[in-house]
């Protein structure tokens, strides 16, 4: 039991039920789609980019509540950070996550999204916790087809 | 066998006439402990567990008769041979078929139709020619003729279901045309436990002369089949889903179909003689089986059906249907809780959504409370459409399952509602 409330922590639950950054933006000049085949979870993701800057970005979609969780609390991280610096979130939230060579504390900078720690002992969960970082992703790098997360 | 069971004070329980202790031997994968609990399987619509009885059948082959088939004087071969037709003999019976030459052992249902839509439908149908499905199709039964659509401009026309997720029969009616070619049809949903009035949909599409084809996946682990009776003209099934093992299914035919079908893959064993000029194909079913098929698979299969036709599918059917009552009466006093498929009759299969959670979040919880069940669209997007939803929670009960396991299902559900709130 005491890891399932690892992965379902107050803060992801909260950010389920109440998803922050959500629905269209409509000032964005970048926008990707995501898509995990393996529960059907989508999600759209828009960003308004100045320069190297993400000034603003929200999410549409509905999902599991670690997807959900996941695309909320990572539009609040990114916002107004430069493309590098959202890579080396997206680096370290992968890390987190997946847990390869990577101790939980050597994941630094990473702020409120440590609470996705508990993921690393459900695999089979990787891939709704990092669907919205893929888009992030594909977005920046201007891919327009939607992204899966196979 | 009710002692020991956390019966809630209002329900009456049904007196169960079926030994399940007496099976549950049979599976020792049963006593599995998962994440400190005992397994409570309930995912036998996506495979089954399989007996020692099929166990022993694959270890037996290894151990005693490994050879390839239908090819060599020596013993082994000789002895691998006549239990592989044997095997195919105990098939047939189960099927009740006329004669083993109607009986093609392939790789599960997926491939039978597949190799039906490529043999059978491709080489006659021509463009306009309507192929006639439901709406409640597994993936296996929509792709193959979406592909055959690709190929030769055949059109799919797809026979509407109510709330209840039963097939409407007078829209079923409607949509037979004098363009329509093949009825392809599921007995059972895999998705909503719908079992389809297949016999009476036969009975309108002979009339008018349009062969048949019935997917039976998700039947023949449930309902006694006897294709003479049915009089359908191409029934398949995989033998994972029965308690046999992956990687083994049958097509079965009627003879003079498949007399008339060309092979669906070249290769060894389905030639009677080959020179670079010409070659003539061999006898059926022979013709359709190219390649070393899966030997000790179809004898575990076969293993399998006589391990059911043993416990007789009559009793199957009747325990199933008892556990569905039982367990559907537990989950509907579960606030939040919504049964997607409500058809009569049913199968043993129970798809529900629990409003404000994701199925993928409760497969999580339940999982690690022991419960296995299956999460996601189950291969039949079209079904999530329908009711508009993106995915259901599915729980699908065989006869080694028994009713406390309904409870632990409920119980676990509580606690995801309380977990995720
Ligand atoms: C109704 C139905 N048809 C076809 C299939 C495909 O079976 P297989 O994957 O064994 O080929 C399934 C399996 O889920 C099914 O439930």
């Amino acid at each position: 039991m005491s890891d399932l409330r690892e992965l379902y922590q107050e803060v992801i639950l909260d950010h389920n039920k109440k998803p922050r950054n959500c629905g269209r933006l409509e000032t964005a000049n970048r926008m990707a789609e995501g898509f995990n085949p393996l529960c059907g979870d989508r999600i759209t993701l828009y960003l308004k980019m100045n320069g190297d800057v993400i000034e603003d970005v929200s999410f549409e979609g509905k999902g599991c509540a670690i997807s959900t969780a996941s695309a909320s609390l990572m539009t609040s991280a990114i916002k107004g950070k430069t493309i590098p610096e959202a890579e080396t979130l997206f680096d370290s939230f992968h890390g987190l996550v997946t847990g390869h060579d990577c101790p939980v504390d050597a994941v630094t900078h990473i702020g409120k999204l440590a609470v996705f720690g508990g993921v690393r002992e459900f695999p089979a969960r990787v891939k709704c916790a990092t669907l919205a970082w893929h888009t992030l992703k594909s977005a920046l790098e201007g891919k327009i087809d939607a992204v899966t997360t196979e | 066998m009710t002692g020991g069971l956390a019966t809630p004070k209002s329900r009456v329980l049904p007196i169960w006439k079926f030994d399940v202790e007496a099976v549950r031997k049979d599976f020792p994968i049963l006593g599995t402990v998962v994440h400190d609990k005992p397994l409570v399987y309930l995912d036998n619509a996506a495979t089954s567990q399989k007996p020692l009885q099929v166990i022993s059948a694959l270890n037996q082959y290894y151990l005693t008769t490994n050879a390839n088939i239908h090819r060599g004087v020596h013993h082994l071969s000789q002895k691998a041979t006549t239990e592989y037709e044997a095997a195919r003999d105990q098939v047939r019976a189960f099927l009740n078929a006329r004669s083993t030459k109607e009986i093609v052992f392939v790789r599960g249902a997926t491939e039978a139709i597949n190799l039906v839509a490529q043999s059978f439908a491709r080489p006659r149908f021509k463009a306009g020619d309507e192929i006639l499905i439901t709406h409640m199709e597994h993936h296996a039964n929509i792709v193959p003729w979406q592909i055959l659509r690709d190929q030769i401009g055949i059109v799919l026309r797809v026979a509407p279901i109510n709330d209840n997720g039963e097939l409407i029969l007078e829209e079923f009616e409607k949509l037979i045309t004098d363009k329509t070619k093949l009825v392809a049809v599921t007995q059972v949903s895999n998705a909503l436990g719908t079992i389809v009035p297949v016999k009476q949909i036969i009975e309108m599409a002979r009339s008018r002369s349009i062969p048949v084809l019935i997917d039976g996946c998700q039947a023949v682990p449930h309902i006694p089949v006897d294709v003479q009776s049915l009089d359908c003209d191409f029934y398949v099934f995989s033998g994972h889903k029965i308690f046999g093992p992956t990687g083994t299914g049958v097509l079965y035919g009627k003879e003079a179909l498949l007399d008339s079908m060309p092979p669906y893959q070249g290769g060894g064993d389905m030639i009677s003689s080959v020179t670079f000029e010409k070659t003539t194909y061999n006898e059926l079913p022979y013709k359709f089986e190219a390649g070393t098929p899966h030997i000790a698979g179809g004898i575990g299969l076969a293993a399998a059906l006589e391990y059911v036709s043993r416990i007789g599918l009559t009793q199957i059917a009747d325990y199933e249907h008892e556990l569905l009552e039982y367990a559907t009466s537990v989950l509907e006093e579960i606030p939040r809780v919504r049964i997607i498929g409500n058809a009569r009759p049913k199968a043993s299969v129970i798809s529900f959504v629990v409003e404000g959670l994701h199925p993928h979040d409760i497969g999580t919880i339940l999982d690690h409370e022991g419960i296995a069940i299956r999460t996601g669209h189950h291969c039949a997007q079209p079904v999530m459409q329908r009711f508009d939803i993106p995915a259901t929670s599915r729980a699908s009960f065989a006869f080694y399952n028994r009713p406390d396991e309904a409870d632990a299902l409920a119980a676990g559900l509580r606690r995801a509602i309380e977990v995720l709130g």
